[in-house]
């Protein structure tokens, strides 16, 4: 920086500032230090004046910083005179006198305790808004459904066709790969720990019980959850922040029966088909490596397993599985519906849809344990 | 042609595919003027525009932009160049997630290190240029109205003074009385800071009240250039059809007889 951007020089009553060279936004920073430094050095002086005949280049930067130091000595009675400014400069300082104007607006200070509560208590209100939404879309879709029965020919048969392939077919290769892995480390794990009481064989039973029952619907649904909640959430978030859902509205069309509805079915339909292709793939996994690390011929796990599980186990976890997509669609599509017109909340949203939807997929499978014991299945 | 141009396109070529969008086009914006450019939709403008900014590839031809060309620039001047031009997008494109403030004062923050006063002062000063209020400030920007919109995205487009604007059509989605304020707001900053404007448009209404020169581009080339006067006599039929149909006509009218 090889410019001298303001000088000074106090004359008994009189400060004469000289400046030079570019007062613009790339020197900025520098201008404000030195102008701030010399708005002090006026405290001896009564008048000032400045000469701007130096400088070379001037815009809205420098224009105001130069109208911020006037106008402080303006404002504590010293009398100011600019000289020297250019005729074409003259427009640009004009125009910021007029700006800055309004004091600016003081930001209310809050008791913290005050403002602690606040935040425990909205959080409990959000709490309680989201299960408000929840239950309110349940009720959208009820409605929506029992609409459909009565007029089935209503029903949008292209939409759920073309979900279907996305939520349930393409997912088909990722959903087997997972569980066929998981079912090979949760066989593994259970041949290692068992051999050392020489009940190698209760893998097996560990393998067929744990997969059906819990770990085949559950591991699915995290995935669905993951995979198709959150694109539901960020399709019908951005749908909503382009208007497009307004716009089916005012066309006569109910979102919930033309959007939400066909997703949603699609995947009450997936769940427990995906549920039965990675329950099958994790005991083949099961299987491989019980042969391949246990030294179990196919031959012995098949019949081990046919003795430890049953037909029951099998229902168990299928029957949980369309309730789950129930829950992971009914989350993801009611927090696609609250995004607002930001892309952070769109961000936020699917986020929250996916941890929710995780939640209560753990949650229902919580309760479905108790009812299905209470049952004695 | 002129040599105090500070945008130089020569001989751009630039398409999608099979389909090219700008063939073999020239043109030169002179510093300190307005320069709009017009054309049916899909004619183009947008894709010049955004070429020129560098936001599409080109396939031949050079643009040179206050003496630097795009092509022979590195990164590092390229970046210099970027910071003395400013662009207000067709939709405002403001960073839906900041305040209007932020938004004002998002290139000021990364480009200069100002000081939170100086920033608060500056972003404020630059709302109340472009007409809005201390008020608008702390906005975000899906409760403006949509030429407040346009309003805060050229506010941020002069955040550091640019010498350059681009403007991709301005006063599109206004009413009439805004799209009119918007033109005059545009001249008056273009006056008080010495800038030069390079304005798509659609808008006949702009093209009289705040242009200086007009580019007519029809397939694919600048097939008139200069000003309304020019446009008027112009013989290419797209551009007769533009100026001197119905509205076209109403408007050359009003202004002759005032």
């Amino acid at each position: 920086m090889g410019e001298i951007l303001l000088t000074s020089k106090l004359k008994g009553e009189r400060l004469e500032l000289a400046a030079g060279g570019s007062w613009t936004a790339t020197h900025a920073s520098e201008l404000e230090a030195l102008v701030d430094g010399v708005a002090g050095e006026a405290a001896k002086a009564s008048n000032v004046s400045i000469d701007m005949a130096g400088v070379r280049e001037f815009d809205t930067f420098g224009a105001w910083l130069l109208e911020r130091l006037t106008r402080e000595w303006t404002a504590s009675g010293r009398e100011t005179v600019i000289l020297g400014l250019p005729e074409h400069d003259r427009g640009l300082l004009e125009e910021m006198h007029g700006v800055n104007r309004q004091p600016p607006i003081a930001i209310a200070r809050e008791n913290k305790i005050v403002a602690g509560l606040a935040a425990v208590g909205r959080a409990g209100a959000g709490v309680g808004r989201g299960l408000m939404v929840f239950a309110d879309m349940l009720g959208a879709l009820g409605v929506a459904t029992v609409r459909m029965a009565l007029r089935p020919r209503e029903f949008r048969f292209t939409s759920t066709v073309h979900q279907l392939d996305r939520v349930a077919w393409q997912a088909v290769p990722i959903i087997m790969l997972i569980t066929f892995l998981i079912g090979g480390i949760i066989a593994q794990q259970g041949i290692f720990h068992f051999r050392k009481f020489g009940a190698e064989l209760y893998a097996v039973d560990l393998v067929g019980i744990l997969i059906l029952r819990e770990i085949g619907v559950l591991i699915v649904a995290i995935m669905v959850a993951g995979r198709s909640g959150s694109s539901y959430t960020a399709e019908l978030g951005s749908m909503k922040m382009r208007e497009e859902i307004d716009a089916l509205r005012t066309m006569g069309f109910d979102p919930v029966e033309v959007l939400i509805l066909p997703r949603i079915i699609v995947l009450i339909i997936a769940l427990p088909v995906l549920t039965f292709l990675g329950s099958m793939a994790a005991l083949y996994g099961g299987g491989l490596v019980a042969w391949l690390y246990g030294g179990m011929s196919p031959d012995i796990y098949i019949s081990r397993l046919t003795e430890a599980i049953s037909l029951t186990h099998f229902k168990v976890g299928m029957i949980k599985a369309p309730f789950m997509g129930l829950v992971i669609g009914v989350v993801a599509c009611s927090e696609g519906l609250r995004v607002k017109g930001s892309a952070e909340s769109l961000g936020l949203q699917t986020t929250k849809s996916v941890v929710e939807s995780i939640f209560l997929v753990i949650v229902l499978d919580g309760l479905f344990a108790i009812f299905f014991a209470s049952i004695g299945m | 042609m002129a040599d105090d141009a500070v945008i130089k396109v020569r001989d751009l070529l630039v398409g999608f595919g099979d389909q090219i969008v700008l063939g073999h086009l020239s043109l030169d914006v002179r510093g300190g003027e307005i320069l709009g450019l017009v054309g049916g939709s899909g004619s183009g403008k947008s894709v010049l525009l955004r070429t020129i900014i560098g936001l599409l590839p080109k396939r031949h031809g050079s643009i040179e932009v206050l003496g630097v060309d795009l092509d022979q620039a590195n990164e590092q001047e390229r970046r210099a160049l970027e910071r003395r031009w400013g662009v207000l997008f067709q939709q405002g494109a403001l960073f839906s997630s900041l305040t209007v403030r932020q938004n004002v004062q998002f290139p000021m923050r990364e480009n200069l290190g100002l000081s939170p006063r100086l920033l608060d002062e500056m972003a404020l000063a630059k709302l109340e240029m472009v007409g809005l209020t201390a008020q608008d400030a702390d906005k975000f920007p899906s409760e403006l109205s949509g030429g407040m919109t346009k309003r805060v995205a050229l506010a941020r487009a002069l955040a550091l003074d640019p010498e350059i604007v681009f403007l991709d059509e301005p006063t599109s989605g206004l009413d009439p009385i805004s799209a009119g304020d918007f033109d005059e707001l545009i001249r008056t900053l273009q006056q008080t800071l010495e800038i030069t404007v390079f304005m798509v448009t659609h808008d006949l209404e702009s093209l009289y009240t705040a242009c200086d020169r007009v580019a007519a581009l029809a397939d694919g080339k600048v097939v008139a250039e200069g000003p309304i006067a020019t446009m008027l006599e112009s013989e290419h039929p797209w551009v007769k059809t533009y100026f001197q149909g119905k509205r076209g006509a109403m408007l050359a009218d009003q202004r002759m007889s005032a």
